[in-house]
């Protein structure tokens, strides 16, 4: 009724008026609330995040514990739990720890410690040191690892502040006890202050998370595409809420914290069944644009409005990822193993990353790329190392879940990374390589012998291998939900309503503007033409006539 | 010939006028905007076409209604009145007679403006066309309402498939029409009469019955000798 009342008053307004100007009044109250900046969704974000100013009651650098002579990780640990003695027990029990999904039982292996898949470094199983550098803990060396132990959670890593604290990239999670140079990238990592690093923490900042969430995959931007390096200090251009020039949001600001447990999508489950707003719910553990936005975000009429119930905020907010740093698009693992003079190498291309590494095979980098899109209800479905696989076709490994028929499913923007990779030739299933040790564990950066790399890497795993091996391509999907643009970057509407625009791929829906009907514009063009034709014929035909006449 | 005189008569009110040509504006906004949406080219833009596309065609609905209003009020429906009478003769002129010179075998007057022709294309037009353009151009509109109205069952590519079908009708018509309007006495005679209300028109031309408007206490025409 509102946009009628508008049509109304805007239609009097433009001087078609027939009838009185009594209602002057009332269209200049309506033009108020049309103004831009009233958009009740902007209003609402404000409004939560105004005074956000945190506290504390407790200065670490004065406590006496921590200014004992550490020299290891779990020493702090043991401090940090002598006062917090809750918080080692309530971490063992969050996918931080246990990476594995904490929605299905744990026998079903779902998870980086269970039997799941992907297209970059693959799985864990057999290849632990390198991959733990990125758990929150000490000492995950292989699967021997004690989840029980509490002095093995690394605390440091997501809580000091210095920017210091580096886990060394093979150390099973460890720091190194004395400068130690890693080949893989030429840098040298030092062992901590432990003191500074324990006496600085606080919560975690987006350069904490960043330790692991912006290195997936073994180094920046490889995994993602909208988690990266640039985001640690991104300006508004890269994301309006995280931007340090605007309101400098940290990752936990969205994703809120229960007892360790920060929300977020786990594989399957959603981050968020129901979008709500904080004031529907202001206890929601996930916060989600519509918690601040609401569901009508836009100035009151606007037709973007209406595609909140099917496209999600995401779909026009984030028109490209990766706009600041490259990420990985593309692995091929058959091209790995081709050596120069005897030797492995590696290439580097456009941006300064590398495209070919004799470890790994080939990579393709994109910069600014435009997602793909599906509908999606925030679970995402996969295949683990035990699904059987078709390998006449790419396999997706994982697969956005929902239907346009779904009322919780939305269009929602993906990153698609797509490999080559290891399968089973008789027992149709992915592989599972042994790809980290030294010489004489099969390992394949050390022997670059697949047989023997996917024979170790499933007898890790605990899986049985054939012996016989092949590649297949497969697909890997990532939803898209960081580097939000400022809203004078959001996708225009003909970008997506034209025949070649970016929901090209999506069918089973009418959508003005992309979809035409051929039978329909056929009959209309010859009415036309026809019509045009005929008309001037006739006219051509009272030309000549008269001509006669006056002759 | 009979009645050779030509006279000026007041043929269209004020508010026909404004009518028409406000519809006229109305619906060349629309098929203008209604193609660009649908991708024919680009012009204003998508976001801005949908934009005016709506606000016109809303503006239109409502323009309508007054329209409508006027219709009955005034007894100008009974001008939309079809008939079969004289209809062949009318085309066989369009055919034939007008290629020869023949004067027009139903020439307008005040009560009669229409003849049988124009009577069963413009009720076809406003009675059936237009109104199927409003429906399923609001329908269309209102696509996110569906739900709350009930209308659950109503698919969204059936409307616009209609309305596609519909706009082609229009522009259709639109031709034809603009064409038909340089037949008069001299090419601009039925423009010009559209815009001042006045047109020239042989005097002594006698209504017939069935062309009579059937109404009490209306003055005479307006009319004035034409100094030609």
């Amino acid at each position: 009724m509102k946009f009628l009342a508008k049509i109304a008053a805007g239609w009097l307004c433009t001087g078609l008026i027939m009838t009185g100007l009594v209602a002057v009044p009332a269209v200049q109250a309506q033009l108020e609330v049309l103004d831009e900046n009233q958009a009740p969704g902007r209003t609402m974000a404000r409004q939560a995040v105004k005074e956000r100013q945190v506290w504390i009651t407790a200065d670490h650098s004065r406590h006496a514990i921590l200014q004992q002579a550490f020299t290891s990780g779990p020493e702090v640990t043991k401090a940090c739990l002598s006062c917090h003695e809750l918080a080692a027990g309530q971490f063992h029990k969050t996918i931080h720890w246990t990476w594995l999904d904490p929605n299905v039982p744990p026998g079903e292996r779902i998870g980086k410690a269970g039997h799941s898949i992907n297209n970059f470094c693959i799985n864990l199983n057999g290849n632990e040191p390198r991959c733990t550098s990125c758990h929150a803990g000490y000492g995950w060396r292989d699967s021997r690892f004690n989840f029980n132990d509490e002095a093995a959670v690394d605390c440091l890593v997501c809580h000091e502040q210095t920017g210091t604290y580096k886990k060394f990239p093979t150390g099973a999670g460890f720091p190194v006890q004395e400068p130690t140079l890693f080949k893989g990238n030429h840098k040298t990592y030092n062992p901590p202050d432990w003191n500074k690093v324990a006496q600085s923490v606080g919560r975690p900042t987006r350069a904490n998370c960043g330790t692991c969430h912006f290195n997936g995959g073994g180094g920046d931007g490889v995994k993602h595409g909208d988690l990266d390096s640039s985001l640690t200090k991104p300006n508004k251009a890269l994301d309006v809420h995280m931007g340090m020039d605007g309101q400098d949001f940290d990752c936990v600001r969205c994703h809120t914290t229960t007892l360790h447990n920060i929300a977020g999508r786990t594989y399957a489950t959603p981050a968020a069944t129901h979008r709500k707003s904080l004031i529907e719910d202001d206890l929601a553990s996930k916060i989600m644009c519509e918690s601040c936005h609401s569901s009508t975000p836009h100035k009151p009429g606007a037709k973007a409005n209406d595609h909140t119930d099917k496209v999600a905020c995401q779909t026009c907010h984030i028109p490209q990822f990766a706009r600041v740093n490259p990420t990985k698009m593309a692995w091929d693992w058959s091209q790995a193993g081709r050596k120069k003079d005897g030797k492995p190498y590696a290439e580097k291309g456009p941006y300064g990353k590398p495209t070919y590494d004799t470890k790994k095979g080939t990579f393709r980098w994109e910069k600014d790329v435009q997602p793909a899109y599906f509908w999606f209800n925030g679970a995402i479905n996969a295949i683990t190392a035990r699904d059987t696989i078709d390998p006449s076709k790419p396999v997706d490994i994982n697969w956005p879940v929902g239907r346009r028929a779904d009322e919780n499913a939305r269009i929602f923007p993906f990153k698609v990374h797509e490999g080559r990779q290891p399968y089973d030739k008789i027992n149709k299933n992915l592989l599972i390589p042994k790809l980290f040790g030294k010489k004489g564990t099969g390992a394949y950066w050390a022997e670059y012998d697949w047989k023997k790399a996917l024979g170790n890497g499933m007898q890790a795993a605990g899986l049985s291998f054939s012996g016989e091996y092949d590649f297949v391509d497969t697909r890997y999907v990532f939803p898209i939900t960081h580097m939000v643009a400022p809203k004078e970057d959001a996708v225009a509407c003909i970008e997506c309503h034209r025949a070649d625009g970016r929901l090209a791929g999506l069918t089973g829906f009418y959508m003005p503007g992309r979809d035409h009907f051929k039978t329909i514009n056929i009959i209309g063009w010859v009415l036309v033409l026809g019509t045009l034709v005929g008309v001037t014929l006739h006219g051509l035909g009272r030309a000549i006539a008269r001509g006669r006449k006056e002759d | 010939m009979t009645g050779n005189q030509m006279v000026n008569t007041y043929l269209y009110t004020r508010y026909e006028r404004f009518w028409h040509w406000l519809q006229t504006a109305l619906i060349t906004i629309l098929l203008a905007t209604g193609f660009e949406v649908n991708g024919l080219y680009t012009l204003l833009g998508y976001k801005t076409a949908v934009a005016v596309h709506n606000f016109v065609g809303l503006t239109w609905l409502i323009a309508f209604a007054f329209f409508v209003f006027w219709l009955f009020t005034t007894g100008e429906w009974k001008q939309y009145v079809p008939t079969t009478k004289k209809m062949f003769t009318v085309i066989h002129y369009y055919m034939f007679g007008i290629f020869r010179g023949d004067p027009h075998p139903v020439p307008k007057r005040r009560e009669a403006k229409h003849n049988p022709l124009q009577r069963i294309a413009y009720l076809s037009v406003a009675a059936c066309l237009l109104p199927i353009q409003m429906v399923s151009g609001f329908l269309y509109w209102s696509y996110n309402s569906w739900a709350a109205w009930g209308l659950d069952g109503l698919s969204l590519p059936v409307v616009a498939a209609v309305h596609m079908l519909g706009a082609f009708g229009v522009l259709s018509f639109l031709i034809g029409h603009v064409y038909m309007t340089t037949t008069g006495h001299t090419l601009l005679a039925h423009i010009r009469a559209m815009i001042t209300g006045w047109e020239e028109i042989r005097e002594g031309v006698e209504l017939e019955d069935w062309e009579k408007r059937p109404r009490q206490g209306h003055p005479p025409a307006e009319t004035e000798a034409s100094s030609a």
